[in-house]
Formats: structure tokens, sequence, C-alpha cells
């Protein structure tokens, strides 16, 4: 049996309602976990006193938002060259997620960032990449939005997400190269290979991160569910239109 | 449309009739590949075809003879004066094409086709809007481009005294509408 | 694919073409700068290489929508996605034919707007430089955009929406050469890499162009 099996609506619609129940248990444990150690079991921090605590909102949504966008090019590729709907439809429903997580980064991070430099924004290289990152997710639902064909709409967003992707990576290395910023080092160890928060401010963020993690699937099975119904709705109705 | 088969020699024409929505653009589109078959195949090379839809593509701040010189330079042809002449363009040929009436725009759009050098001519109404002269004028160039072993296919309503094949695509209707698009069909 | 550009250079010239209607914008844009920000010489020399490249920026960006759109309308797209040229090439053509008009005016025009914004005398070389080598980027990414909204009513908003985020690497490389220039630093770097995004845009975006056009002429 293979994978593709599950890029069949119904198939797909059948697996989701298996393993949604999971999914949402595992993600509001995660989360419930996380966020309450990381909030109420964790020491302040001696620099950044209780302020640190937004970190395990913080990173898990900065982390999905960039995962969101991933899992879209990934999606937009297979419908692209193996042409399953369901494909198409989960991309389109992975984007109001991936925007959420981003404004919930760029407000959470306004928040931190305030107490310690002193400012609700600063231009700094991480912060504006995920200005970008955002209006790339804005072209992208906009472009959904816009487009009557479901399918045309299918193949000219992908498209848009692969040259999105590219340009996205290299506003990145650009905003860089035009500030060096004050954004403190990344507390993900593999991003750096060593970490740089110790473990009792760690575990809990990994498992804030995984309880993340999970709520985004979630999410997007629910969603993708939505629009295959609503795509069967339309196919309904027509059937039944022509039968008259 | 489910069904439809049929085939072109060279020297001949096919005339396609059928009622309105019953597929004759979409099938005309698809055979000069402009969209992709849902199903079935097409034999024969996009590069041989020249198609001529419901819009002429003729710049209205471009004079007739530029417009025809355009479409002759894409197409690697360089001779426009038997296209100006089958179609009685002359009087016009300084004209801008935006002065010109809607029948003598879809005379020059029909002009075009024949500096394309192209043997295959796949038509899409291209009587629309033409007096009964202009009709007698375009069926003498269809017979010409036929004679020298080209040939048509031609979706119309009128009857063009032609001597060709008819193929009523009424018939082929299928159990899908096109409107919503077959991939909905997957979602049942 | 002489053809192509020597017809839509001839509309851009003739009447209702818009030939000059980018130049104007800018030239209007450059002028209420200083309305808005005040007349200091000293503040107008530190923003002019920026007001400058997103002046232009805007100006390029104004006259997209009519690169393909009026072509779409009138049937010449379903035409020469038929005819022998590849639809890359002639979208290249269009690509040219939209910098020649708009991109080329404004990089002829920018060291004027540079006096009128007091910029330091160091600058108006690498102003100039940057503009020139980096508005091409500009035409190329934006006839992408083109085509991605050319099938949509009322799509010119959108197009927007979709172009600016792919703008920002150009405006960030670019202004940075006319900045660096102007105060007087090293700008070969931000030049170089400017140069490397516009050769890669043109050489690469074309294909995309032309596989989204296709999509929209289905």
């Amino acid at each position: 049996m293979s994978l593709w099996e599950y890029a069949n609506p119904v198939k797909f619609l059948s697996l989701s309602a298996r393993l949604q129940p999971f999914l949402w248990g595992a993600a509001a444990l995660g989360i419930v976990v996380g966020l309450g150690w990381g909030f109420f079991g964790t020491p302040d921090d001696y620099r950044q006193g209780s302020t640190v605590k937004i970190i395990y909102l913080h990173v898990p949504a900065a982390l999905m938002a960039i995962n969101a966008w991933f899992m879209m090019l990934v999606a937009s590729l297979i419908w692209l060259i193996r042409r399953h709907h369901v494909s198409a439809l989960a991309a389109k429903a992975a984007a109001p997620v991936g925007i959420s997580m981003t404004l919930i980064a760029l407000i959470t991070g306004a928040i931190w960032g305030q107490p310690m430099w002193g400012t609700w924004w600063a231009w700094d290289p991480r912060l504006t990449s995920f200005l970008i990152l955002f209006l790339f997710y804005l072209g992208y639902i906009a472009l959904w939005e816009a487009i009557e064909d479901p399918d045309t709409a299918a193949d000219l967003t992908s498209v848009l997400c692969l040259v999105g992707s590219v340009f996205a990576v290299l506003s990145r290395y650009a905003v860089k190269f035009w500030n060096q910023g004050l954004h403190q080092g990344t507390s993900v160890p593999m991003a750096t290979g060593g970490r740089t928060v110790s473990d009792v401010f760690f575990y809990p963020l990994v498992i804030s991160m995984i309880g993340f993690g999970l709520l985004f699937l979630a999410l997007v099975f629910y969603r993708t569910g939505t629009e295959i119904r609503l795509r069967r709705i339309r196919a309904l109705i027509a059937r039944s239109k022509r039968n008259l | 449309m489910s069904g439809v088969s049929f085939e072109v020699a060279a020297g001949a024409a096919l005339i396609l009739r059928g009622p309105n929505g019953a597929g004759k653009t979409t099938l005309l589109r698809t055979i000069a590949g402009l969209q992709p078959p849902l199903s079935g195949h097409i034999a024969g090379a996009h590069e041989t075809i020249a198609y001529a839809g419901h819009a002429d593509g003729l710049k209205a701040m471009l004079s007739v003879r530029e417009n025809l010189d355009f479409w002759a330079q894409v197409f690697g042809q360089n001779d426009i004066e038997p296209a100006i002449a089958a179609y009685q363009l002359q009087p016009l040929q300084d004209r801008l094409a935006g002065t010109l009436s809607a029948g003598q725009k879809r005379r020059l759009g029909l002009a075009r086709l024949m500096v394309t050098g192209r043997p295959i001519w796949v038509l899409d109404e291209p009587t629309v809007s033409l007096d009964t002269d202009a009709v007698a004028l375009f069926a003498a160039a269809v017979t010409d481009h036929l004679t020298a072993n080209g040939s048509a296919l031609i979706a119309t309503h009128i009857d063009l005294g032609l001597d060709a094949g008819s193929l009523d695509l009424a018939q082929y209707r299928s159990a899908v509408d096109l409107r919503i698009g077959a991939s909905d069909e997957a979602f049942l | 694919m002489i053809a192509l550009l020597r017809r839509d250079l001839l509309l851009a010239l003739r009447a209702g073409g818009g030939f000059g209607l980018g130049l104007a914008f800018f030239l209007i844009v450059t002028v209420l700068v200083p309305f808005s920000v005040g007349p200091q010489s000293d503040l107008l020399t530190i923003i002019a290489p920026g007001v400058l490249w997103l002046g232009a920026l805007l100006a390029c960006l104004l006259s997209l929508d009519r690169l393909l759109a009026l072509d779409f309308e009138d049937g010449t797209l379903d035409l020469l996605a038929t005819a022998p040229l590849p639809l890359e090439a002639a979208l290249s053509i269009k690509a040219l034919s939209h910098w020649l008009t708009t991109g080329l005016p404004l990089v002829v025009a920018s060291p004027v707007l540079g006096v009128m914004l007091n910029l330091a005398p160091g600058g108006f070389v690498w102003l100039v430089a940057s503009l020139a080598l980096g508005t091409p980027a500009l035409s190329v990414i934006g006839t992408f955009g083109a085509a991605l909204t050319v099938g949509i009513k009322r799509g010119g908003l959108l197009m927007s929406l979709l172009v600016l985020p792919l703008y920002v690497p150009t405006l960030i490389f670019g202004a940075e050469v006319a900045r660096r220039g102007a105060t007087g630093l090293e700008a070969g770097t931000p030049l170089t890499l400017l140069a490397g995004i516009t050769l890669a845009t043109i050489g690469l975006m074309p294909f995309a162009s032309a596989a989204v056009l296709r999509m929209t002429l289905r």
C-alpha cells in the first residue's frame, strides 16, 4: 500500500478523521504542559527577569511560521508534479495557519523586545525577515482568493510559492547584509550545534514546540478536510443540476 | 465532451457545428495547443496550426499593414501582399486598425492566417460580423488554401458553400459538465 | 523577436501607449518628498538615494499592469502562444521593452532628480550605476507578477501585493549601493550582489513567467 493512496480525497478524509482526535489531544497536552511548565515551573532569568518566559510562545510560533511555508512548498511541488488535489488543498489550508503563527511570532517578539531593547519594533534582520515572510503569506492567500477556477488557482499559487521561497531566502540574506541587528542568537540547538539556553528552560521549550507542531498538523488536517468537503459539495450540486 | 474522434486530411476541410456551449471553442483551443486535453490525444504538431479565435489580436494604434507585418515576421514570413489582396484590404492598408469597422477588423484578423504560412487553419466562428461579400472572400481564401494542400477546421453556424465534411458536436455532450471542471469528479 | 520588440516600442510611443507615464510619476513622487519631510538640504542629502530608488521602483510597478493586460484582452497572447516564438522569449522581449520604455528613462532622469534632492556629489555615479543594473531585474520580476494576475479582473492591486515582496532583495542591494556611494563608503560588494540578482532573474524568471502564463491562458 503506497502513501499516495491518501491522495484520494475520500481516503484522506477517513484517515484524517481517525488521526484528528489524537492530534488535537496530543497538541493540547503538549501546549498545556509546555506553557504551564515554562510559565510557572522555571526560574526567572537573572538578566531578563520573567520577561524571558514569552520565549515559550515566541520560539514555537516562529518555528512553525517557517515550517508552514516549507510544508506549503513541498505540497505545491507535489501538486505541480503529481497533480494530487489533496496536496494543493493542504497547501491552501496551511497558509492561514502559517500567517497566524507569523503574526504571533511578530507580536510576542514586540512584547518581548519592548522591555529588553526599549522599543516595540526595530529593523533587525530577524524581525524584518519575518515581516517579509508575512507579506509573502499575504500575497499567497490573496492569490488563492482571487482566482475562480480551483485548478488554475492551485497551479498559479504553487508557482508563486516556489518563486516566493527563492526570493524569501534571498531577502533573508539581503536583510542580513543590510543590517547586522540586535536579536539574540537562536535558542534552538539544531541550528547552532551548541545549546544557548540551559536545560531548565530548554525542556519545556521543546515540549511547547512539539505541541505547536501538533497543533499545526491538526489544524491543517481539519482545514484540508473542510476544503475537500467544499469541493465535494460543489461537485454534488453540479451533478444534481445536470440530472434535473 | 466525450467520444469525439475525427481526422482532417491535407487538402480537406471540416466544419464543426453544435449549439452554444457544446464545447466547440474548448475543442479548438485544445487542438491549437492552448490547453491540455482532459483525456484523449491529438495527432499532429501544434507547430503546423494557425489558430484564430474570437479576438483578432490587433492593435488599435497600428495600421493595417503594420499589424500584418508584425504577425508575418513573428511567423518568419515576409510577403503580406497576397493576404492584403485576398481580403481586399488595399484601400485600408494605412488606416489605424482602431478606426476600422468590426467587419473590416475581422477581415484583417483572417488575413493574418495567410501570413502565418501554416498548413492547418483552426478557426473559431470566423464569419462573425462579416457581410455577405466578405464571407465570399473568406470562402475563396479557404478554397485557395485547400487547393494548396492546406487543411482547415472551422466552427461556424452559417453555410460557407465549401466542399467540406461536417461534424455535429451536439451528440457528444458528455456526462461531465465541463464548466465545473472534470477534476471535481475526483471528489465524489 | 525583433518584430515583437519593435511593435511594443512603437505601441508605447504612439498616443495612449503610456510611454513617459512612469517617468512623470517618478518626477512627481520625488518632487513631493521635500513637501513631506521638509526642505532642510542636509536631511534631503541623507535620504536622497533611498527616495530615488523607491520612486523608481514604484514607477516600474505602476506601468506593469499594462504590460500583458492589453495583449490578453485583444487576444494577442493567445496568438503569441501558438506562434513559433517560445513564450519564454516573447516574455523576455516584453520585459525588455518595459525596461526600455520605463526603466531606462528613469536611469537617465535620476541625476537631475538627484540634484533636486541635494544628493552628495560622489553619489551620482553610484546612483546611476545601481539603477542601470537594478531596474532590469524590476522589469523581469514584474513580468512574472503581470503574468500571474493577467487573467484576474482588476488584478492591479493584487499584482502590487505579489510583486512588492519579490522586489525586496533588489531594493535592498540597489539602495545600499546608492547609499554607500553617496556617503563615500565602498560600494563594490552590494553592486556585485545586485548584478548577480539581475542576471539570475533575467536568466530564470522568464521560465516561471511563461509557465504561469500558459496556465492562465488555458
